[in-house]
């Protein structure tokens, strides 16, 4: 079979991802032109890691976005003959297997595409739910301290004590889905987000009852509709649902995060409690909630902004690893620890379907690591 | 001192029994022991079978009493079928009277592994020696080498070194050890780049280690860990370099070179040693994807194997070594942080 060579591979590369590049020209054009009003986000754009980094992550964000613009087979589809073959071989009825054939003959750049899909459909997703499980229970042991604080850290040390892997190997298996385990591990969890934002409406607004009602009647019904598709699978409408692998993976992945966030938010919201305006809102007579969620938690947000961006990545990490040791993911799934777990048995020999998504998952990490450590630079600066 | 020490303790062995109980009940769930009469008995019981068997064999007690009985703090099951009184502290073919009590993890008996028919704690002690050779090569390469990226960027801050080794560091803590791993084996042993230098396994090091077989294992680990390490000896020896004795030592004439070894080496090495020890339970995530890499059948490997053919007794032996190692580092970093630092005084 017929092969192109290095430079041509990179060449068709290149144009294969032309919708990321135009999406990536046009975000970078409009916010170097705002910079100077967009606060810390725009200045970003002064140090040129930070720079580097945010294209890193935007890239892999509109590769997830525009995958079905990007693929050129499906990621499942087989073809027996290119079976391990080399990047750039030339498939049966003439297409090209930009970054060769896996060990069952799929094309290793479609998965990859895909994968970064599956990957940032979850990272996100899970490090969001982390930090309001992390945030409801962190500013309360901070604000208020004593036994309340003592209890939660002892738990939050408790989980951070566990080996991540064996709480996954744990966690992550089929034989637990039957139990119902982690529907109820997933039923505690979820609840988090909405308790967060009926406490953060009723705290503000509870002096306008018409508003306060407004938003927290809201809350409380969009809030408990999803959680009961995502948690229990009971969505009278169907749109909320989770595959039970999924929902495993899913809240494994938050409960493992949750007490360092919770040990963050706890730390901070210690030392910015001590602050002038804190207590000046106590002698106005607010309530501890208004305090916490509306005077302390903004004043907290540049670590938390920076935290928020090293976890997505050590989400992502974390979420290879479960891949790797193939825990609660189908064989057949595209995301990138599971194409590295395949590719590594024949890895002297063809080491393409392995490097491949490595490289993709290390560029991602990489730029969100690289975007934190310029956030906090930036935010050092004020 | 005392009273801190009294407390630290308590709390640690209050954690571990809460830890374990937790290890136990989740190994112990209804699905992981029907398989595990299945798999001792016979794949086509039936579900009353398997009842009577689990039953015959301690298994159906309230689950606090087992754990009780695991622990060495409750008196070992018995049963009689047939005139033969078989339990959990009777080997085969002793005889009840001989035998004692109680047995459990507190008494030195860990269980008998399924998988690889053997006590569970002769199959940890091996193993665990195994990848205790790993870990010290891998302390031996990432601890000084660390330290020295940490103080060489930080001893100048905002210098042209500085941002490389800080670019570098920021770059090892986004490689992963599956990352990193499946790199290096690609690029030093693969045949598709052809330099070979290392080998892609390290199964042949169990018996003799080598440079070739054992030092890409080795490297992988230490990568991951380094630069976090790294990062923190940084900050920590750039926030030293700017105290006002730096500047008298610097204002008394003294060389660059003797400031720096001299006067902040020692006070910016406080915060990186408590990094250190809370690298341990770090390092076990890297151990087991590592030695299942690289098939070395340490002790990651024995938690894989064990994990993965649900064999209770030998995974709940690795969680015990796994939770003990994680809260004796806990331990010694906290101690050693009040030790080696003379602003924090414990009433």
């Amino acid at each position: 079979m017929a092969e192109l060579g290095w430079p041509a591979i990179f060449l068709r590369l290149a144009l294969q991802f032309w919708p990321v590049w135009l999406a990536l020209l046009v975000v970078f054009a409009v916010s170097l032109r705002t910079r100077r009003r967009s606060g810390l986000y725009g200045r970003l754009f002064d140090s040129p890691l930070g720079m580097v980094g945010f294209g890193l992550v935007m890239f892999w964000v509109f590769t997830a976005l525009c995958a079905d613009l990007l693929l050129m087979f499906d990621p499942l589809g087989q073809i027996a003959q290119m079976k391990n073959k080399v990047p750039g071989t030339i498939t049966p009825d003439g297409a090209v297997y930009l970054l060769g054939g896996d060990n069952l003959g799929r094309d290793v750049f479609s998965r990859m595409v895909m994968g970064a899909r599956r990957v940032l459909a979850i990272a996100p997703a899970a490090t969001v739910f982390a930090f309001m499980v992390g945030v409801t229970l962190g500013l309360p042991a901070g604000y208020r301290g004593g036994r309340l604080d003592a209890g939660l850290s002892f738990i939050a040390n408790l989980v951070l004590a566990f080996p991540v892997i064996l709480l996954f190997y744990l966690l992550v298996t089929p034989e637990i889905r039957a139990t119902g385990l982690p529907a109820a591990l997933a039923a505690v969890l979820f609840l988090f987000p909405v308790l967060f934002f009926t406490l953060l409406w009723n705290s503000r607004f509870f002096t306008r009852p018409a508003k306060r009602n407004l938003y927290v009647g809201l809350t409380l019904a969009l809030g408990l509709w999803a959680w009961s598709g995502l948690a229990f699978n009971a969505d009278p409408l169907g749109v909320w649902s989770m595959q039970p692998n999924m929902l495993n993976v899913f809240v494994s992945v938050v409960f493992v995060n949750a007490p360092t966030v919770f040990r963050i938010v706890r730390s901070l919201v210690m030392d910015i409690k001590t602050r002038d305006y804190v207590a000046a809102a106590q002698t106005r007579g607010e309530g501890p909630w208004y305090i916490m969620l509306w005077e302390i938690l903004p004043n907290a947000r540049g670590p938390l902004i920076v935290d928020f961006c090293l976890r997505i990545g050590y989400t992502t990490i974390l979420l290879g690893t479960l891949g790797f040791f193939g825990l609660g993911v189908s064989p057949e799934s595209p995301d990138w620890g599971s194409t590295i777990n395949a590719g590594r048995r024949l890895l002297t020999i063809a080491p393409h379907p392995a490097i491949v998504p490595a490289l993709a998952l290390l560029s991602l990490v990489l730029g969100l690591n690289l975007l934190a450590d310029a956030l906090r630079e930036q935010s050092l600066k004020d | 001192m005392l009273n801190f020490l009294v407390r630290r303790i308590l709390t640690m062995l209050a954690t571990a029994l809460v830890l374990t109980f937790m290890v136990f009940w989740l190994t112990n769930l209804p699905p992981n022991l029907e398989k595990l009469a299945k798999s001792e008995g016979n794949a086509r019981m039936t579900d009353a079978e398997v009842t009577s068997w689990l039953e015959r064999n301690g298994h159906a007690q309230p689950l606090l009493k087992r754990y009780g009985e695991w622990l060495g703090v409750a008196p070992g099951w018995t049963s009689e079928r047939g005139g033969v009184v078989s339990g959990r502290c009777i080997p085969r073919g002793a005889s009840p009277g001989d035998s004692a009590r109680f047995c459990g993890v507190l008494q030195g008996y860990w269980g008998q592994s399924t998988v690889f028919k053997a006590p569970v704690s002769e199959i940890i002690a091996t193993r665990l020696s195994l990848t205790g050779i790993l870990m010290f090569w891998v302390m031996v390469l990432m601890v000084p080498s660390a330290l020295l990226i940490g103080v060489l960027a930080g001893m100048r801050e905002g210098s042209k070194l500085d941002r490389v080794l800080s670019t570098a560091s920021i770059a090892t803590t986004a490689t992963p050890e599956y990352v990193s791993g499946v790199i290096l084996i690609a690029v030093f042993s693969s045949s598709m780049v052809g330099l070979k230098w290392f080998k892609g396994t390290a199964t042949s090091a169990m018996e003799g280690i080598s440079f070739e077989n054992f030092f890409l294992p080795v490297l992988t680990i230490a990568l991951y860990g380094m630069g976090y390490i790294a990062r923190m000896t940084r900050a920590s020896m750039s926030e030293v370099m700017t105290a006002q004795y730096i500047r008298t030592a610097r204002l008394k004439g003294a060389s660059f070179g003797r400031v720096v070894m001299r006067h902040a080496l020692r006070n910016a090495l406080i915060a990186p040693f408590t990094v250190i020890m809370l690298q341990f339970p770090w390092l076990l995530n890297g151990v087991v994807i590592v030695e299942t890499l690289f098939n070395f059948k340490g002790f990651g490997w024995t938690l894989v194997q064990a994990a993965g053919n649900n064999d209770i007794q030998l995974l709940l032996g690795c969680s015990v070594v796994a939770v003990a190692v994680v809260l004796v580092t806990q331990a010694i970093s906290d101690l050693g942080y009040v030790l080696l630092n003379p602003r924090i005084r414990v009433p």
